[in-house]
């Protein structure tokens, strides 16, 4: 068996590389915005003493009379209409608990999920007993944000034939979040940062309604596209790129000359998302 | 310790420092990808590492989540390796709790909590000798700020000590053997407020004043330094991202 070993080395900082700066104002906690008492507060600020004080490093967004400051990184934050990929937790009365890196867990009811079959049709207590016949923790589901709650938990539904479980036989439309990709997989963008990727199924029939599991073995030839998939979408968040359809494709396409494992290399890693980068420059301009 | 002065009588310590200079001190944020936040600060030869999760739903009992205010949980764990003499138990032994519960307080007075009901906060800190107390808080509010968790201000620690009539800043593990009164001090640089102050000696209250001032000074000392790293980790994700 062949072992590598690296030796660490000082590398120049990327954005030194990209030579441009930014133009916002950042903040950390602690740092007074502004004196003004005009402005409204927003999210990642905090009112003390006359002062409007930043309580997230990040940068300072103003809109018409509400200031905000954006943090570099947080929970997923639940808003109407989202896509999000999520794993259950737990199975309660009624409802199911799905964990969607957010604050707080979401909740997916079950008058808000699809019946198998798809028949409309009330919940009835037989259902309520065999929920976990329908999703059992540690599955995956697909499904869209309906409500938000005031303290921030997130109620999901699944009423669309294209959410449900997670499964390569899931009937597809093509949606912004759902994406066919020409290389022979399929990748879903849940808004709340999981992102699911599957093979393409060679079928694409309309189904009856609901879903079905579908829990074949996936070829080695498709693992392998998975794989390299899986590598460049890391190697995108690394850079801090933004992940949409044409993005991981080029990424996917510049990442073929190499082996699947040396993607993660970052030397290759930042060749590779350069390359992405100027590919997407090149699109727009 | 017979033989060994701390404070020479050209005013040089034992390593060679001043009375109220700082170790060299270099952090670092967003160490680990999979955790929310992360940091890692060494002062001197004392190490620090700090990972945050959360915000997130509480797990285990329910009933302790409070309706209005998040929980924070905090568990500090010092490696076998990180002492003298290699240690036998890293966790649950007395000290290790207890600094988890300085360190709670101390949190719990800076995070703004009430944003966040019914969820829960870990900080996780594994530290290496000499200054404990101080690099811990120093490397928790990196790794908190990284998680994106809104915290009214910095909190920045350092220890101080008194020797001979003057007062020390930022203590190493020998000036901490040596046996002499020493303060842990944390505070929240803009406003000036105290998170939490600890001392276990004996202290002559005349010379309180000037030991206060000394690691408060070394606080803010300290918060210029992360003030700089923190913005140069935000500056470079900025550019990243593109405007």
């Amino acid at each position: 068996m062949a072992m590598e070993m690296r030796l660490p080395v000082a590398r120049k900082p990327l954005s030194e590389r990209l030579g441009r700066d930014t133009k916002k104002h950042l903040v950390v906690p602690g740092d007074t915005i502004t004196t003004d008492t005009g402005f409204m507060r927003g999210h990642g600020t905090y009112m003390g003493e006359e002062k409007l004080i930043a309580s997230v490093a990040g940068s300072v967004e103003r809109v018409n009379k509400l200031i905000c400051v954006k943090a570099l990184k947080t929970r997923y934050i639940g808003e109407v209409g989202d896509i999000v990929v999520g794993r259950i937790t737990e199975v309660q009365q009624k409802r199911w608990k799905v964990e969607t890196n957010s604050r707080l867990d979401s909740v997916l009811l079950l008058s808000s999920m699809n019946l198998p079959g798809g028949e409309l049709r009330r919940r009835s207590a037989e259902d309520e007993l065999a929920m976990r016949g329908f999703l059992q923790e540690g599955d995956l589901i697909s499904a869209e944000v309906q409500a938000v709650f005031s303290d921030g938990a997130v109620s999901l539904h699944t009423r669309s034939l294209k959410y449900g479980k997670v499964s390569p036989s899931l009937v597809k439309r093509q949606k912004t979040h759902f994406h066919d990709l020409p290389c022979g997989a399929s990748v879903i963008l849940g808004n709340n940062g999981f992102i699911w990727i599957y093979p393409t199924p060679e079928h694409k029939e309309e189904e009856a309604g609901g879903f079905i599991a579908n829990l074949e073995p996936v070829s080695l030839a498709d693992r392998e596209v998975i794989s390299r998939l899986r590598n460049c979408i890391i190697s995108l968040v690394t850079q801090r790129m933004m992940l949409y359809d044409t993005s991981i494709l080029y990424c996917y396409e510049a990442s073929l000359p190499h082996q699947i494992k040396d993607i993660l290399k970052p030397e290759i890693m930042e060749e590779i998302v350069m390359e992405t980068r100027q590919r997407l420059l090149e699109q727009e301009g | 310790m017979a033989g060994l002065e701390l404070l020479s009588d050209q005013g040089y310590r034992v390593d060679g420092r001043r009375a109220g200079e700082l170790r060299k001190i270099q952090a670092r944020m967003g160490v680990f990808a999979q955790a929310d936040g992360s940091a890692y600060i060494e002062q001197g030869n004392t190490k620090a590492l700090a990972v945050v999760y959360g915000p997130h739903e509480i797990r285990g009992s329910r009933a302790r989540a409070l309706p209005d205010r998040a929980l924070v949980n905090c568990q500090y764990s010092s490696a076998t390796f990180s002492t003298g003499e290699r240690k036998r138990r890293p966790h649950g032994d007395r000290k290790s709790c207890e600094m988890g519960l300085q360190l709670r307080q101390t949190f719990e007075a800076a995070i703004l909590t009430q944003l966040h009901p019914r969820s829960q906060i870990d900080i996780y800190v594994l530290q290496a000798d000499g200054g404990t107390y101080a690099a811990c808080v120093n490397a928790a509010t990196l790794a908190v700020l990284d998680a994106g968790i809104p915290m009214r201000d910095f909190v920045c620690a350092c220890s101080a000590g008194f020797v001979d009539g003057t007062a020390l800043a930022d203590l190493s593990h020998v000036e901490e053997a040596a046996g002499g009164p020493q303060l842990a001090l944390a505070l929240l640089p803009a406003s000036g407020q105290i998170a939490l102050l600890e001392m276990d000696a004996r202290l002559h209250e005349d010379h309180l004043e000037r030991v206060l001032e000394a690691a408060a000074q070394a606080a803010r000392d300290v918060h210029t330094l992360l003030d700089r790293v923190v913005r140069q980790h935000v500056r470079e994700a900025s550019i990243l991202l593109g405007d």
